[in-house]
């Protein structure tokens, strides 16, 4: 009998069947309609209309980088300063950082509206002070602001974790050899929380790339995303579908190139570290 | 450096809770808009208890919640088990990387590729409507349960083995052997897995958003009420939301805790 094996291999099997049939064929369905016309021929029409979306994509990474960068800049403080907190004082910051994580989507992004609109409550306080109305609603600011504020635990909690387990030791050498804190930042804690980094940036960027909700409600309708694009295409019935795959199927794509250029980093970062 | 740290995690905190108290304060507001405040009033509370469209989508994203919940636990545990039962290494890698998808790939991607193939099968069996009641819990149950397999398998990985073979060895069957063994030591994990499950099937709106066609949850509910002009009745139900979510997390710990008392008598 294997060593780490606790039965048999058949009760997998209701889940690889159901992993087969909900995970896979759904995705094979994805490019089959993605390469064909809505009669079933075969068709690059669908793939030389995302031509049509370039603005669309170009917006999507554009925003999401730039949210990505600023959700890294501003959750890499705030791990660090977790760190160096007590432990009990570290578990409750942890609990406070994740609550928000159980509202509603939705809700937390349609917050923003009511403190952002131009009756809200900045302008509202700003008008006091006699200043504005400022246009802070409907702006790319205001949909990188909402990917930000949704995003920021993922980006966050990886960091915070890798953190957390560098060990003491290798501070208090970097000090003993004369590393001032400048110095043990950039060659102890920032080298050996790359990880957490890595796995932070996808988790943030993978949701701002594909999604569609934050865009419509903070974005007005200019700054329209890819994910927008596709929830239109799907809702505009059947002869929409092929297209719509063929948007997905880039996404996807895009998606896993992403992922496998930032396991790439991971992988050899760890290699020069050991 | 000290007040300066403090400093900053205040501002996080304030930055991460500005948008909940804005929600929790317009709940509370007696006029329409969840932007100008009028006075203070509990009126909302009222109305989204006698919301029967809300209540109604309340009751079905808790059904697809307990019942996707408990489906993907125990596929999900019994896959754990299976899959490190696995003897080669590349089968065990390829249904890892599989139940990985999920996890990474876009939610509307993975929504829109599950919409795809229910609306195929539904004109195959001639289906009135293919998405509905069915569609949504299987959309749920899918991404459910690489969640439960990658909570409940390193605990599986980490019991010893020769609990079970004793076991065995006095008699039990196999079967009987993983209830009475290996379940009990790894009941926190499968319990983890569960809640976890639970919370994103609660949560979850943009895969629910493309397979649920009219069984509308929670999340759908509201996504169509802010396309409207949204009343503060959102705001007093999410509120609520919130905090059952605040004490069941709070219960929860406390479990956990208790759980890691006991332990560390034992």
């Amino acid at each position: 009998m294997n060593k780490k094996g606790f039965g048999s291999r058949i009760v997998a099997s209701p889940y690889i069947l159901w992993a087969a049939l909900f995970v896979i064929v759904p995705l094979i369905f994805v490019a089959y309609f993605a390469f064909t016309t809505p009669d079933g021929a075969f068709t690059l029409s669908n793939i030389a209309q995302i031509a049509k979306y370039k603005k669309a994509f170009f917006q999507s990474v554009l925003y999401s980088l730039i949210a990505t960068i600023i959700t890294l800049l501003i959750s890499y403080p705030m791990a660090y300063f977790m760190t160096k907190m007590k432990v009990t004082a570290q578990k409750m910051i942890m609990v406070i950082v994740m609550l928000p994580m159980w509202m509603n989507f939705l809700i937390r992004t349609y917050s923003w509206i009511s403190i952002l609109a131009n009756k809200g409550i900045i302008n509202t306080f700003l008008s006091r002070l006699g200043i504005g109305p400022l246009k802070l609603i409907n702006t790319p600011g205001a949909v990188i602001l909402g990917m930000v504020y949704d995003f920021i635990p993922y980006m966050i909690l990886p960091i915070y974790t890798v953190m957390s387990k560098i060990d003491d030791s290798l501070i208090e050498a970097a000090s003993d050899l004369g590393a001032n804190s400048f110095n043990r930042l950039k060659k102890v804690i920032i080298p050996l929380s790359f990880p957490g980094v890595i796995s932070g940036i996808t988790m943030v960027f993978v949701p701002c790339v594909s999604t569609f909700y934050i865009s419509q409600k903070l974005g007005g309708n200019k700054n329209l995303l890819i994910g927008d694009a596709i929830e239109y295409l799907f809702n505009s019935g059947p002869d929409f579908y092929n297209v719509a795959s063929a948007l997905s199927l880039v996404l996807m794509i895009m998606i896993l190139v992403c992922l496998f250029v930032m396991n790439y980093f991971t992988d050899s970062e760890e290699a020069t570290i050991l | 450096m000290k007040t300066l740290s403090r400093i900053y995690v205040a501002l996080m905190v304030f930055f991460l809770y500005a948008p909940v108290a804005v929600m929790v304060f317009f709940s509370f507001n007696s006029g329409e808009s969840v932007w100008v405040f009028e006075g203070f009033s509990g009126s909302w509370y009222l109305s989204a208890f006698t919301n029967t469209e809300m209540l109604d989508a309340l009751r079905r994203t808790l059904i697809v919640a307990i019942l996707s919940a408990t489906i993907s636990t125990v596929l999900g545990t019994a896959a754990a088990v299976g899959i490190l039962a696995f003897k080669k290494k590349i089968t065990k890698n390829a249904v890892m990387s599989v139940t990985n998808i999920p996890i990474m790939n876009a939610d509307i991607v993975t929504g829109v590729s599950l919409m795809l193939f229910f609306v195929f099968i539904g004109k195959i069996i001639g289906a009135y409507e293919s998405l509905g009641f069915t569609t949504v819990l299987i959309a749920h149950i899918t991404f459910n349960l690489p969640y439960v397999i990658l909570s409940v398998m390193p605990r599986l990985k980490a019991t010893d083995s020769s609990l079970q073979e004793a076991a065995l060895d006095l008699g039990c069957t196999p079967v009987k052997a993983f209830f009475k063994v290996i379940v009990p030591s790894i009941k926190t994990s499968i319990f983890t897995g569960f809640i976890m499950a639970f919370t994103l099937s609660l949560d979850d709106f943009v895969i629910s958003y493309f397979t649920c066609g009219h069984y509308q949850t929670l999340p759908i509910l509201i996504y169509n009420m802010t396309k409207k002009t949204v009343t503060p009745d959102v705001y007093a139900l999410s509120t609520l939301i919130f905090i059952s979510v605040f004490v069941l997390l709070i219960l929860y710990n406390i479990a956990g805790s208790k759980s890691d008392k006991k332990r560390g008598v034992a």
